[in-house]
């Protein structure tokens, strides 16, 4: 049934560059529709480029992203972006904030209706009583639930986040993964994330995309996530695919996302179809998805 | 115990002032009547130097009464070179008043557009940079008297309004465009909702140094205008010898700048946001 409905995000030959340096060339890959896709690489391999161009904020050098059938040009209100640095309004109150979100999306509607609506949204994040507040009076911690709300408040087709937590102390960025993974199971939200976060990725994500060092970055693999989808950050460690899978990821990110190049050297690459791996599929005795990336078999 | 800074400040404020009127005091007592000059002279001089005062320097006291003289009747008229402070003062602010405004009417919007357009900025960069370091004393001569007072206000308060204008605008953090842009917001409201209230503090700095600038400005367009105004008060006291009016007419004009400024301050703190 999954099988049947269009890929969220297809990116086709994206390619980004710099004058005479290329970020990265040719990189080909599909979001399917609920799914959370991260994207992990080092610093300088593109990652938040990647993620502007999804926003349309920045312009590609080549290829294109078609987001629910349609090419995109430019920003636009289907694409919701949670940035790094939260990007808050700092002279309107949380409710401003989401407020001046929601009548962007529907200019049409009364005031009672935008109130009620970002409320919503503030009580979903956990921020009931903080509507008044301005960013300046809150935590970085509920800064970013402010920034998640709002994304979350317009109801994109497809939620793009840059780092989202990593301004935040370790404590509140663990409280802010959990409710994350519980907003997007709720809603079903289709993600894109940028992280570098290893335990972030495999917490949250349904697929891992690993990102070679720049200049001229490549998509190595997409990591299938085996772990259970009921997986929670107090838990998720004790899974026995959990080690095969961050060992998998870290050594990718240590080690094989410099030496790539020399990986791939005897044999030609093919950008189009980048191999899904399954580590730690044994052990949670999951089965491989199909080379296309959907579930095999029906 | 330990009084509060602000109060343990006005203390010294106060003994501050007392120590300088006392200082004014010595300075100025009138020794005994040494001179002697011609008393043809001496009626011609007036009656300070006549009775043998060293310096035509008042004593704090004929300053205070003449202050206390101009408060109980602001606003006499008796003749077109004889009129109370108030009036006088209320000239001058008119002035001001309107020149600025018409100032900030042109400097804003085309500051507005010169931070939001690269373009525009570069075209009108020229002619900024030329027309900025000219003293808008040195345009005294275009208009009657009347409308060159308000014109050389225009001028000096245009400058500091525009470049913070323009300034504000530019320095508008990308992050919030891009706020702007992801959520599709149309040009007006991005440029009253976005760019406006963040380039606010920075356009309120811009209109607090013009208002300055303008205060100062128009004691020497009115010394050069005449007829009415603080400024020409002034000169004409001087041209009266009267130096109890114009240190009056100082101490006013200090005043009203303060208030002006402190009004513009208050209206900073409004639209100041903390991040």
């Amino acid at each position: 049934m999954k099988a049947t409905s269009p890929p969220m995000i297809q990116v086709q030959g994206l390619a980004k560059s710099y004058g005479p340096t290329t970020v990265f060339g040719d990189l080909w890959f599909n979001v399917e529709p609920g799914e959370f896709v991260c994207l992990i690489g080092h610093s300088g391999c593109g990652k938040t480029t990647i993620l502007n161009v999804l926003a349309g904020l920045e312009q590609q050098s080549g290829g294109e992203v078609i987001v629910a059938g349609t090419q995109i040009v430019g920003p636009s209100l289907d694409r919701a972006v949670i940035f790094q640095g939260h990007a808050l309004l700092p002279w309107m109150t949380v409710m401003g904030n989401l407020a001046f979100a929601v009548r962007s999306r529907w200019p049409k509607w009364d005031k009672a209706k935008v109130r009620a609506h970002c409320q919503k949204y503030i009580d979903l994040v956990n921020l009931t009583g903080a509507e008044g507040k301005r960013p300046a009076a809150l935590s970085g911690g509920m800064k970013q639930r402010v920034g998640i709300a709002r994304a979350l408040a317009i109801e994109p087709k497809i939620l793009l986040m840059d780092e989202p937590f990593s301004a935040l102390d370790a404590l509140t960025r663990g409280v802010l993964q959990d409710e994350v993974l519980r907003i997007c199971r709720e809603t079903r939200q289709t993600v894109f994330m940028i992280t570098h976060d290893v335990d972030e990725a495999i917490l949250l994500a349904d697929k891992v995309l690993l990102m070679t060092n720049g200049p001229e970055a490549k998509l190595a693999e997409i990591v299938v996530n085996t772990l259970p989808m009921d997986r929670s950050r107090s838990d998720v460690h004790r899974h026995p695919a959990y080690y095969p899978m961050r060992n998998h990821l870290i050594e990718f990110l240590v080690n094989r996302s410099r030496v790539f190049n020399d990986e791939i050297a005897a044999r030609p690459f093919d950008a189009r179809h980048r191999p899904f791996v399954h580590p730690g599929a044994r052990e949670a005795g999951v089965v491989p998805l199909a080379a296309n990336g959907r579930n095999p078999g029906k | 115990m330990k009084k509060s800074l602000s109060l343990r400040a006005a203390i010294l404020s106060v003994a501050l002032f007392a120590v300088f009127v006392l200082a004014w005091q010595l300075a100025t007592l009138p020794s005994a009547g040494t001179e002697t000059m011609d008393p043809e002279y001496a009626k011609l001089l007036g009656a300070a130097a006549s009775t043998g005062q060293k310096s035509s320097m008042p004593t704090p006291l004929a300053v205070a009464t003449t202050i206390w003289r101009h408060i109980l009747d602001p606003f006499y008229v008796n003749g077109t070179n004889d009129k109370g402070i108030g009036i006088q003062l209320g000239f001058s602010i008119l002035r001001v008043l309107v020149g600025y405004l018409l100032a900030a009417l042109v400097a804003i919007p085309l500051g507005f557009l010169i931070g939001m357009s690269p373009l525009v900025y570069k075209a009108l960069d020229p002619f900024i940079q030329l027309l900025k370091p000219i003293s808008p004393l040195a345009l005294y001569t275009i208009k009657d008297s009347d409308t060159s007072a308000i014109f050389v206000i225009f001028v000096c308060s245009i400058w500091p309004m525009l470049i913070n204008t323009a300034f504000g605008v530019m320095a508008v953090r990308r992050e919030w465009l891009n706020v702007a842009r992801t959520l599709e917001v149309n040009a007006i409201r991005k440029a009253f909702l976005v760019i406006l209230p963040a380039a606010a503090p920075t356009i309120m700095t811009g209109m607090r140094i013009s208002i300055g600038i303008a205060w100062l400005v128009i004691v020497a367009a009115e010394m050069l205008v005449g007829g009415t105004g603080i400024g020409y008060f002034v000169w004409n006291e001087w041209n009266n010898l009267s130096i109890t009016n114009i240190i009056t007419a100082i101490l006013f004009i200090g005043l009203i700048g303060l208030i002006f400024d402190q009004l513009l301050a208050r209206l900073a703190r409004l639209v100041t946001y903390p991040e």
